[in-house]
């Protein structure tokens, strides 16, 4: 019986970084969107880049290019669109794991405020030119700049996490 | 020099081709599918299309599911609110029912006017039925505002249909599955009502702005509009019906915008 517990907890702390990520994506709670006035930010950009670095294997590439066609339909998007920028900032985290012998969370939230940049950048290019989607760019700066001090105050809660056997 | 670029080559081609034992996809090929995707997307491919209405009707069910506690939460605040406001609202609503019920009187004779001059020039009053549909999903995106309704195709639902919270005009239907369906909000940046502003029937252009109000474009001349004037659809185009009303200036905010009603 404490056994089936202990199993039951390290199953669903194992599987906390996917649920967290396919729960922002689909929830209402929009964490992705100007809620209280300015203030927004990208949960799934913190999640799938902090993962994607210290632990690729917690979050499969196909399970969030997945979580990227459900974001797409929940938000009203062209399919397709998040799954790719999901996979750029996969691609930033990759290589800045590759070329990195020691870790440090102020290196690591500079490549992230580079990714999501870039990501938010090509996100708004796909939609404006190839969609002709108006875009609002200050919101997205604003969405930039929140998810970036964000990014710290998860990478910590990760963190403490990870050694519990997230 | 040469080494260095041999690193960086080596990191990228890692990043992008190397799989660990756990990983089913290399990123290159799921970006590559990705890009195809979007290209599908982009060609509105036959396809894509029914893949896209399969999965709209189980993520919007299963989006609305996993919101429902949140949605909760935040109307038993709402209704928190609302409570403790209760005495000053009914002394509030108690003065506009007086204001109304005068109103009501000059309204009443101006509708059997119009009716009878509407009858005069043979021109049809009817007003067509409506669907009662409930809100599934009130997502706003960083680029889209819009919400997903219960009642698609089964329903009767078509795209273009205008969507109305008590008589105001809310947005338009975009796209129709079969149990569900998506209005694109007339806040959004996207959104472009012909328009007509009352006093003064000046035509014009009213556009979202991704804010809780919109904005007067394209007026034909630059007109300084009376704070609390009122906008209703003109009904030109063909898209919306005329008369429905969407929301007033409010000078407050800027000298063109238009504070919605909903």
């Amino acid at each position: 019986m404490v056994q089936k517990k202990i199993n039951l907890k390290n199953k669903l702390l194992k599987y906390f970084p996917l649920v967290l990520l396919y729960f922002s994506v689909l929830n209402e709670f929009d964490i992705d969107v100007s809620s209280i006035g300015l203030f927004s930010f990208n949960l799934p950009f913190i999640i799938i880049f902090y993962w994607s670095l210290k632990d690729p294997d917690q979050i499969g590439n196909g399970l969030i290019f997945f979580s990227g066609i459900l974001n797409d339909v929940t938000l009203g998007y062209p399919i397709g669109v998040s799954s790719f920028i999901y996979l750029t900032i996969i691609a930033f985290a990759a290589y800045l794991r590759n070329i990195t012998l020691r870790p440090n969370i102020y290196k690591d939230s500079l490549i992230f405020l580079i990714a999501i940049m870039f990501a938010n950048s090509v996100n708004a290019l796909i939609l404006s030119y190839v969609f002709s989607i108006e875009i609002n760019f200050f919101e997205i700066i604003t969405n930039i700049t929140f998810t970036f001090i964000f990014y710290f105050l998860f990478a910590r809660i990760f963190n403490y996490l990870k050694p519990l056997g997230v | 020099m040469a080494s260095g670029r041999d690193d960086f080559i080596i990191a990228i081609r890692s990043a992008f081709l190397k799989k660990s034992n756990k990983q089913q996809f290399s990123l290159l090929a799921l970006i590559f599918f990705s890009i195809f995707l979007i290209f599908l997307s982009n060609l509105n491919f036959v396809g894509i299309k029914y893949i896209k209405i399969g999965v709209n009707e189980a993520t919007y069910r299963l989006s609305a599911i996993i919101s429902y506690p949140e949605k909760k939460f935040i109307d038993s605040i709402n209704f928190l609110t609302e409570y403790f406001n209760v005495y000053k609202e009914n002394q509030n609503l108690k003065d506009e029912i007086d204001q109304l019920k005068s109103e009501k009187l000059n309204n009443i004779f101006v509708e059997n006017e119009n009716k009878r001059l509407k009858e005069l020039v043979g021109e049809s009053s009817r007003i067509l039925d409506g669907v009662i549909s409930r809100v599934l999903i009130d997502k706003d995106g960083k680029f889209l505002k819009s919400i997903i309704l219960n009642k698609g195709s089964k329903d009767g639902i078509k795209k273009g249909m205008v969507v109305l919270e008590k008589n105001y005009l809310v947005g338009q239907v975009i796209e129709v599955n079969y149990t569900t369906s998506r209005a694109i909000l007339i806040s959004d940046l996207n959104s472009n009502i012909p328009v007509v502003i009352e006093p003064g029937s000046f035509q014009s252009i009213l556009g979202g702005t991704g804010k809780s109000y919109g904005k007067i474009k394209y007026s034909k001349d630059e007109i300084d509009f009376n704070n609390n004037s009122i906008v209703y659809t003109s009904g030109s185009g063909g898209n919306f019906r005329a008369g429905l009303p969407v929301g007033k200036i409010n000078n407050q905010i800027d000298k063109l915008a238009v504070e919605f009603f909903f």
